[in-house]
């Protein structure tokens, strides 16, 4: 297997505060690799590194090669790279089909088309209903984001991420705020795309992460201390002091 | 549907034909009237499509009228005066152009700016750019300062004669519905389904892959050279220009007018420009203190009225 995601020496600071600590990190094509790590360990600040958010003060992150440290965020989806929020992102006064329609059209070129009406445009409204029906929304497809439920509007929010056809996607703790029957058809469907795709998960939901996940990277203030697969991570003495626990 | 086509259909009817039936019966004055209400409901128009299809609140949108008002008027009085031959002429294709020409490129311009910001930041650097040129042009004693500059010529068309009111009138409400029918395109295009989800998250739209920075230039451009337009009509209009039509206050007026119309409406902007026109009519006559009524009256709106005054015209789906 190929790293597709590569991150080296990458720092970021906040005042004080050191959120992204010297960190390294691998990913391989077609793995789901989960970072796990106390609140404030600094994973959703990676994220948003990666995803181009926010820029670190030095290191490198190259994707399937290609040097992405300095990309602006707008640039990245068009490589491949999707996110998706730990608090729902979504654009609320739109339908389910919307959001996802953008989602489609946003990899299709440019959309400096001021004239053609947006109805007409039938291949992109017949692919947002397919992704909408692939998370369970398809009888939602018409409803208003600010409408659905919270378990609703996180399952669109990886069906936005999907529907950019991404081949990396970073999962912001999808399981945020779900309870436990929504969890476990959050699980189910990021069981499904195992192997597919090539995942970075943030998730707090421990038996979610070991269920899943290919290998578990483990953060502890801005740092990575561990990795390895589920076994090994369950194993590792550090790990355990750090971060879960000492029983 | 049909109620609501047929009422919409009514309200363009009326602008057209209430003015000329009026001023045939020999009350010219209610055609002068109509003439200016089209004139503003086109920059109001033209302000909607940022204001209310993009989010985007600019407070300098006069600045636009102005830039457009001399684009008429600069030319015609060097054409009298001599100098600038370059741009001395009469000729409104010439004219227009210039108008929209200048517009767009300072919307251009100032939308890098200013659109690298938000909020009331974005609010207040519009506002700031409008006042420069408000400054700029008090300053230019050649073309009246503070005092203004009269457009002794008006622009000169083919077939069309802007000196007969009528004719002037005729050509700005059928502007104004080509208008309304050009914003109303844009708005259910591809690029106004981008604009709305800018508006609606702009952080998303970005992680979607969306340079929404270019989107919003695109549309600020676009609605500054549409006040532009606006601004060549009203020189042609008024046959005056001042820099008082560029200050603050009168972009405060567009957006009163697109506020009390109904954001993101196609009718919202010219029901607003009605409403506002008639208003300052009415409550002028009766008190000096006319904008005390006139801004309790755009608090209740705001207030009570849901999407502004095109929020009454019956919706889509209502019974008969």
């Amino acid at each position: 297997m190929t790293a597709l995601l590569t991150v080296s020496q990458l720092n970021k600071s906040y005042g004080g505060v050191r959120a992204t600590d010297d960190l390294n990190l691998e990913v391989m094509t077609g793995e789901l690799h989960a970072v796990i790590g106390p609140n404030g360990a600094g994973k959703t600040t990676l994220i948003s590194q990666l995803s181009g958010n926010v820029f670190p003060d030095s290191g490198t992150i190259s994707f399937d090669g290609i040097d992405i440290t300095h990309m602006v965020e707008h640039a990245r989806p068009h490589l491949g790279i999707a996110r998706t929020y730990q608090i729902t992102s979504l654009i609320n006064s739109m339908s389910v089909i919307e959001n996802l329609q953008l989602a489609i059209q946003a990899k299709q070129g440019h959309s400096f088309k001021f004239w053609k009406p947006y109805a007409d445009n039938k291949d992109v409204r017949t692919a947002a209903h397919e992704y909408a029906a692939r998370v369970d929304l398809g009888s939602r497809a018409e409803m208003q984001v600010a409408n659905l439920s919270h378990g609703e509007q996180r399952r669109l929010e990886v069906a936005m991420a999907l529907a950019s056809d991404a081949r990396l996607l970073l999962l912001d703790e999808p399981l945020a705020g779900l309870g436990p029957e929504e969890a476990s058809d959050m699980i189910s469907l990021l069981e499904t795309l195992k192997g597919q795709q090539t995942i970075v998960l943030i998730e707090h939901d421990m038996d979610a992460v070991f269920t899943l996940a290919d290998r578990i990277s483990v953060m502890v203030y801005g740092h990575i201390i561990a990795t390895g697969d589920p076994y090994h991570i369950r194993q590792n003495q550090d790990v355990q002091h750090a971060y879960l626990g000492e029983d | 549907m049909q109620k609501k086509v047929f009422v919409q259909g009514l309200i363009l009817a009326a602008v057209l034909i209430v003015p000329l039936l009026l001023n045939y019966m020999g009350h010219p004055f209610y055609l002068d009237l109509a003439t200016r209400l089209c004139i503003l409901a086109i920059a109001a128009v033209g302000l909607n499509l940022i204001l209310g299809y993009g989010g985007m609140i600019s407070f300098g949108h006069a600045a636009y009228l102005g830039l457009g008002a001399y684009a008429v008027g600069i030319p015609a009085h060097h054409w009298l005066y001599g100098g600038m031959d370059a741009i001395a002429t009469t000729n409104g294709f010439v004219q227009f152009g210039l108008a929209l020409l200048v517009s767009g490129i300072f919307a251009l311009l100032t939308g890098l700016v200013c659109l690298k910001v938000k909020g009331v930041y974005f609010i207040m650097i519009t506002m700031a750019f409008a006042q420069m040129v408000y400054y700029l042009f008090i300053s230019i004693a050649e073309y009246g300062g503070d005092d203004g500059l009269v457009i002794d010529t008006r622009s000169e068309f083919p077939l069309v004669n802007f000196d007969d009111a009528t004719q002037l009138f005729t050509i700005c409400a059928v502007s104004l519905f080509f208008v309304m029918w050009l914003v109303w395109r844009i708005s259910k295009s591809q690029f106004g389904m981008v604009l709305a989800g800018i508006k609606g998250n702009e952080q998303r739209m970005i992680a979607m892959g969306y340079n929404t920075f270019a989107y919003k230039l695109a549309a600020y451009v676009i609605s500054g050279m549409i006040c532009g337009f606006s601004g060549a009509l009203l020189g042609n209009f008024t046959t005056f220009i001042s820099p008082e039509m560029i200050d603050w206050a009168r972009s405060g007026e567009l957006m009163f007018m697109v506020i009390l119309g109904g954001v993101a409406t196609t009718f919202g902007p010219l029901l607003g420009a009605i409403t506002f026109i008639i208003l300052e009519e009415v409550l002028s006559t009766i008190t000096i203190y006319w904008h005390l009524p006139f801004g309790l009256l755009l608090i209740g709106v705001v207030m009570f009225v849901k999407g502004g005054l095109s929020a009454l015209i019956p919706k889509a789906g209502d019974k008969e």
